[in-house]
């Protein structure tokens, strides 16, 4: 497999021809909900390379960005817990939460560790069975299956402290969210390459089915996504929305089965809270009954603080598509990646830290 | 955070633990969301875990696909560049 291929500049140059060919002078937004997309998207300066009518906005594709401060604040919680070791992935670790954020936590003597896999979680749960390790699962479908096979191979293993804080969303309820925003109109969704790993392109059906939105789950190189974005282009001047697969490398149209088993195996649907979408039904995943005794929440009732949401901060509207990043007043000055005031600049995948960190990036 | 790294399985053991190679660094994977997974395969790699088996092929066929495109949406872009297409094909 020639990687560079999906780099190639002239055939970069070649899709932009097509897409302007294709578009005319037509205006359409189109939007992106994969966190690695607005990387690549700024990286390879996308954003000002494809036709001027062509507005690529940025969704809710960061998991850590769109957990709600009341599951950063109960995360921070956890690590105050007596006896409680804290492992997460290290984006979480600067996210500001109601008051505080884990970082700063740690730095008054909680015990927080950055781990790379939930394996690492459990290898320190085996090699200290004498502290209560909590993972803080976070994250879209891609991780989904990932946690809940640690969950699984704890309970074959019998491990005794071994916990779970589930946060985890599932990506079609927010794009329902946004597709029935009547203040953001979206023609096309640019869909993640590997939560479609996962979960394979039968629950994007509704989108064309009941909206009228096409959708392409497409790659992360610069080739891929302007693949992906003339298929939508293509969707929207002959009014044929549809959902396609252009990933096929890395996305089976069915999904991977043993890994969805696994999700539908450990955890159950519920509410959640997102932000800057509210409360959306049955979008959250829970641990399941059978596996109630790896729910850190069930396990330690946390005492969590009032949320209060940040002054100013518009990380909700940038979530929902309303506004670009650069258009909040505090981007660029009180927030930027060095001080962060929402979670949109923390984290790498954020669309304000994408925004910030190639704002003058040329194709 | 979604991020899956293509990797190739060097080994397997007992409990489904594979060395990988990425990029010519060893790690180490659970294949247990990939259980057919041999050695020698391809595998996207995601917080510790193979997710997806990569075909080679279908690579080849993902580029194969976007010099087909201007012949794919012939009715918006005109003959001209269809034929321009299929020059660069020929």
């Amino acid at each position: 497999m020639q990687l560079s291929d999906f780099r190639d500049p002239e055939l970069t140059k070649e899709l932009l021809e097509t897409l302007r060919k294709l578009c005319g002078d037509r205006t359409m937004n189109l939007m992106e909900v994969c966190g690695t997309h607005t990387v690549s998207i700024g990286r390879y300066g996308l954003r000002k390379a494809v036709p001027e009518g062509v507005k690529l906005l940025s969704g809710p594709g960061c998991p850590v960005c769109v957990t709600s401060n009341h599951d950063i604040d109960t995360a921070i919680a956890m690590a105050r817990v007596p006896n409680v070791t804290v492992a997460t992935f290290g984006d979480m670790v600067r996210v500001p939460g109601s008051s505080t954020t884990l970082g700063a936590q740690r730095a008054h003597g909680a015990d927080i560790r950055v781990v790379y896999s939930p394996l690492d979680a459990l290898e320190i749960a085996r090699k200290e069975p004498q502290h209560n390790v909590v993972f803080i699962g976070v994250g879209f479908e891609t991780t989904m299956p990932v946690v809940g096979a640690s969950i699984q191979m704890a309970a074959e293993e019998g491990l005794q402290n071994y916990f779970v804080l589930s946060a985890h969303k599932r990506t079609a309820p927010a794009l329902e969210v946004i597709a029935n925003d009547p203040q953001t109109r979206i023609d096309g969704f640019i869909l993640p390459g590997h939560v479609s790993t996962i979960t394979g392109v039968e629950p994007y059906r509704f989108l064309a089915e009941t909206y009228g939105i096409g959708g392409v789950v497409t790659g992360f190189e610069p080739v891929d996504i302007l693949n992906g974005i003339t298929r939508l282009a293509a969707m929207v001047v002959q009014q044929k929305p549809a959902i396609e697969n252009a990933y096929s490398r890395g996305v089976n149209n069915n999904g991977n089965l043993t890994a969805l088993a696994t999700i539908k195996d450990v955890f159950e649907p519920c509410d959640a809270q997102w932000r800057g979408l509210g409360v959306i039904p049955l979008s959250g995943m829970r641990i399941a009954e059978k596996y109630r005794a790896f729910d850190a929440l069930e396990a330690f009732e946390p005492d969590v603080e009032p949320v209060r949401e940040t002054k100013g901060c518009r990380c909700g509207d940038v979530l929902r598509g309303r506004i670009a990043p650069d258009a909040c007043p505090l981007f660029g000055r009180a927030c930027n990646p060095e001080n962060p005031v929402g979670p949109c600049m923390v984290s790498s995948e954020g669309s304000c830290a994408a925004y910030y960190r190639y704002r003058d990036t040329p194709l | 955070m979604c991020l899956a790294v293509p990797s190739k399985i060097v080994s397997i053991d007992s409990m489904l633990m594979a060395t990988v190679d990425v990029m010519g660094i060893s790690r180490t994977c659970s294949l247990r969301l990939v259980p057919q997974a041999r050695v020698g395969d391809y595998v996207l790699v995601h917080a510790g875990f193979a997710i997806q088996l990569i075909e080679e092929q279908e690579a080849a066929e993902t580029l194969a696909l976007f010099h087909e495109l201007p012949g794919l949406f012939e009715d918006e872009l005109g003959e001209d560049l269809t034929a321009e297409a299929e020059q660069r094909t020929a």
